[in-house]
């Protein structure tokens, strides 16, 4: 992944065959229950089903249903059953079947998980993560496309990650699962079937870490989770034009690594900011008023947002597409700045 | 009791020693003398926010805590000062909280609505109506979980009851035999809202029908009905992993809080539970079986009076919270000491 163009299966190191996204965070599930017996799985069908997803295939016949457990269709429930474990010293690790399920489960994430440490003083932790795919792509609409990375990373209490390759799906959740504080862990379903290079039984990947995922010096572009594979596609298409982009995936938004993009954006002088979520109080728009805070005389040219359109999400198939961050709008933003005078 | 089944069948054996009685009798009158200190003290400004009183409460409180055994797990609602006195909890820390001061039990950061005190197995108080009752069930998860044989008690109110995620868990306990038990105090008001106003059955205990769980209604006015129905529930939960649920019906004498005018409610209604008032039929049950002398019971106010007297002095003297605190607690490994960049990581020092 650190090389430019590079496709995933080239990235990949000598070593390990390449994993999927979803087999990576079954293999950190596993690794992490079979380190500590605090560590148990729970959600809907996570497991005689194994998972909508199937990211907890094999974990019920691992484990047993003691530390696989299905629940019934009740979200806030059982993230509130787990929180309490979690202040009991267990470490839940849940499963929302997805990011759309868990707003039936906010009060419970927002009031309890992000709040029990601070307001009690310091006298509890909440070591609890809470798996949630999410994204859009595959026609389902309104209810079923959300892209949320910026209601939870606006609650100080939470921890954030939003993983874009295998090796990260691994890594994070590692860290994610050992972290003492609550997580809200992010997966990209457009993801699950990518491929790519994983590290072993001990390779955990720090929180508040970017990754560059790429290196120029025209313009930075910073996306997040699956936005990472669509900058990368901008940035090939870029580059047959002599534009030489700079991607860089932050990995985690609370904490976040604002001095590497900041850095990034210092020496380039132009940032373009991609997410799957809607554009009012988004995180690009986040991350754009960081930036200007730490990069103002730095820039060349205003920072630029690409964003999903600011609908709820059509079925057709055409307008679904129409309202999603493509490689063509990310490459045309990357264009306009670059030709907006500067380096 | 409609089709539920009654965990009372071992109330006879269950009755609480002298020693034990006289021991709620003090919990319940420091829980008085410490609610009508604390009225003062909000009154005078020393205390914000949200004030929450539990004057009416007392043998509810009192009666269901004494039933379990002190590492038995507790949550509770934003009407939990009773809750952390009768488990133990140090009144001068308690009344430091409310005063938001360094020296509260969770350092100035929870206030009245937030005290906890874990060393004490009392895992807090919260404000979202109903939003805590999943975190005692999840206590009792990890009880099952380490094969332990505590029992978690989820303290909640009448307004509780009509959440939806009290279903929710009530539900998941039946199903997964957990050690829970499910105590709604029925005060008889959502804050201003009676219960045959927001509830279809006002029989609050048949909630549990729906799930095949054990069930009864205590007289909450009286706190050895209510030590009796929680020891029972105690053991059911321990010796056979049955959740059950108790109603026990009592009276919050003053408004839902001290912002509230409580205009809604008829002055006769007070009068006629203030009659059977639960400190004043409990002495009378003492003085009656000799456990207390009428010497003894007023020593065991005036010794309410002093600690309470004692916990205003020290939440008084106790400083302000430090501004570093401001932060500090906000993860176990604090990133930032600027509030305003709680989310960004420090700058690095090995410049990678």
């Amino acid at each position: 992944m650190s090389t430019a163009k590079a496709a995933p299966r080239k990235a990949a190191p000598a070593g390990p065959k390449p994993v999927s996204y979803r087999e990576a965070l079954t293999q950190a599930m596993r690794e992490e229950m079979e380190r500590d017996a605090q560590v148990f799985v729970m959600g809907e069908d996570v497991g005689q089903y194994e998972g909508a997803f199937k990211v907890t295939r094999g974990l019920l016949r691992e484990f047993g249903d003691r530390r696989v457990v299905d629940t019934p269709i009740s979200e806030a429930g059982f993230v509130g059953i787990g929180i309490g474990a979690a202040m009991a010293g267990l470490r839940p690790v849940l499963e929302l079947m997805t990011v759309n399920f868990s707003i039936l489960a906010l009060d419970q994430i927002v009031n309890n998980a992000a709040k029990l440490r601070y307001m009690f003083g310091g006298q509890v932790a909440c070591p609890i993560v809470i798996r949630m795919p999410g994204g859009a792509g595959h026609q389902l609409a309104a209810q079923h496309s959300h892209s949320l990375e910026a209601w939870y990373s606006h609650v100080p209490g939470l921890k954030v990650i939003v993983p874009a390759t295998p090796y990260d799906a691994k890594g994070l959740l590692k860290t994610a699962i050992r972290d003492d504080d609550p997580v809200v862990f992010l997966e990209s379903e457009g993801l699950y079937a990518k491929k790519g290079p994983v590290g072993g039984p001990d390779d955990l990947v720090p929180l508040g870490r970017a990754a560059v995922r790429r290196r120029g010096g025209d313009c930075t572009v910073v996306a997040l989770s699956r936005m990472v594979w669509v900058a990368l596609s901008a940035a090939d298409a870029l580059a047959e034009d002599g534009i030489e982009t700079e991607v860089i995936d932050p990995r985690t938004l609370r904490p976040l690594d604002l001095e590497t993009l900041a850095a990034s954006v210092r020496r380039t002088g132009r940032a373009v900011i991609v997410e799957e979520g809607w554009p009012e109080s988004g995180v690009a728009a986040n991350l754009a008023a960081r930036l200007y805070e730490a990069c103002f005389d730095w820039l060349d040219a205003p920072i630029a947002r690409v964003s999903a359109a600011d609908v709820p999400m059509p079925y057709a198939k055409n307008l679904e597409q129409a309202a999603l961050p493509s490689p063509a709008q990310v490459a045309g933003e990357v264009r306009r700045l670059v030709g907006r005078g500067g380096g | 009791m409609a089709k539920t089944r009654s965990p009372s069948a071992r109330d006879a054996v269950t009755r609480p020693d002298a020693e034990l009685m006289r021991g709620m009798f003090e919990t319940m009158w420091l829980i008085r003398r410490f609610e009508e200190r604390a009225a003062e003290e909000y009154m005078r400004g020393r205390i914000g926010g949200f004030l929450h009183l539990a004057i009416g409460e007392e043998a509810a409180v009192v009666g269901a805590i004494t039933a379990l055994r002190p590492t038995d797990p507790i949550t509770s609602t934003y009407r939990e000062h009773g809750q952390a006195l009768a488990r133990g909890s140090d009144p001068r820390a308690v009344m430091a909280e409310l005063f938001g001061r360094r020296d509260g039990l969770c350092g100035g950061l929870g206030g009245s609505m937030h005290l906890m005190d874990k060393e004490r197995h009392f895992y807090g108080g919260y404000g979202i109506v109903g939003g805590s009752i999943p975190l005692a069930v999840g206590l009792a998860f990890a009880i099952a979980y380490r094969e332990e044989d505590s029992v978690a008690l989820a303290m909640f109110g009448d307004g509780a009851v009509n959440q939806g995620v009290l279903a929710e868990v009530m539900n998941m306990a039946e199903l997964w035999r957990l050690p829970v038990v499910f105590f709604v105090l029925n005060n008889q008001y959502g804050m201003g809202t009676a219960v045959e106003r927001a509830s279809a059955e006002t029989d609050l205990f048949k909630r549990a029908d729906a799930f095949d769980m054990p069930a009864r209604q205590v007289d909450g006015m009286d706190v050895m009905a209510v030590h009796a129905a929680v020891t029972e529930a105690a053991r059911l939960a321990r010796e056979e992993r049955q959740p059950s649920m108790i109603e026990a019906i009592a009276y919050r004498y003053r408004g839902h809080s001290m912002s509230d005018p409580d205009t809604t409610r008829e002055g006769s209604e007070k009068e006629r539970w203030q009659a059977r008032d639960p400190l004043v039929t409990f002495e009378r049950v003492l003085l009656g079986e000799g456990v207390v002398t009428r010497e003894e019971a007023d020593a065991v106010r005036a010794a309410a009076e002093r600690a309470v007297e004692e916990a205003a002095g020290f939440a008084e003297e106790s400083p302000e919270v430090p501004p570093e605190e401001l932060a500090r607690h906000l993860y176990a490994d604090p990133w930032s000491d600027d509030p305003r960049g709680g989310a960004a990581m420090p700058p690095r020092k090995d410049g990678s």
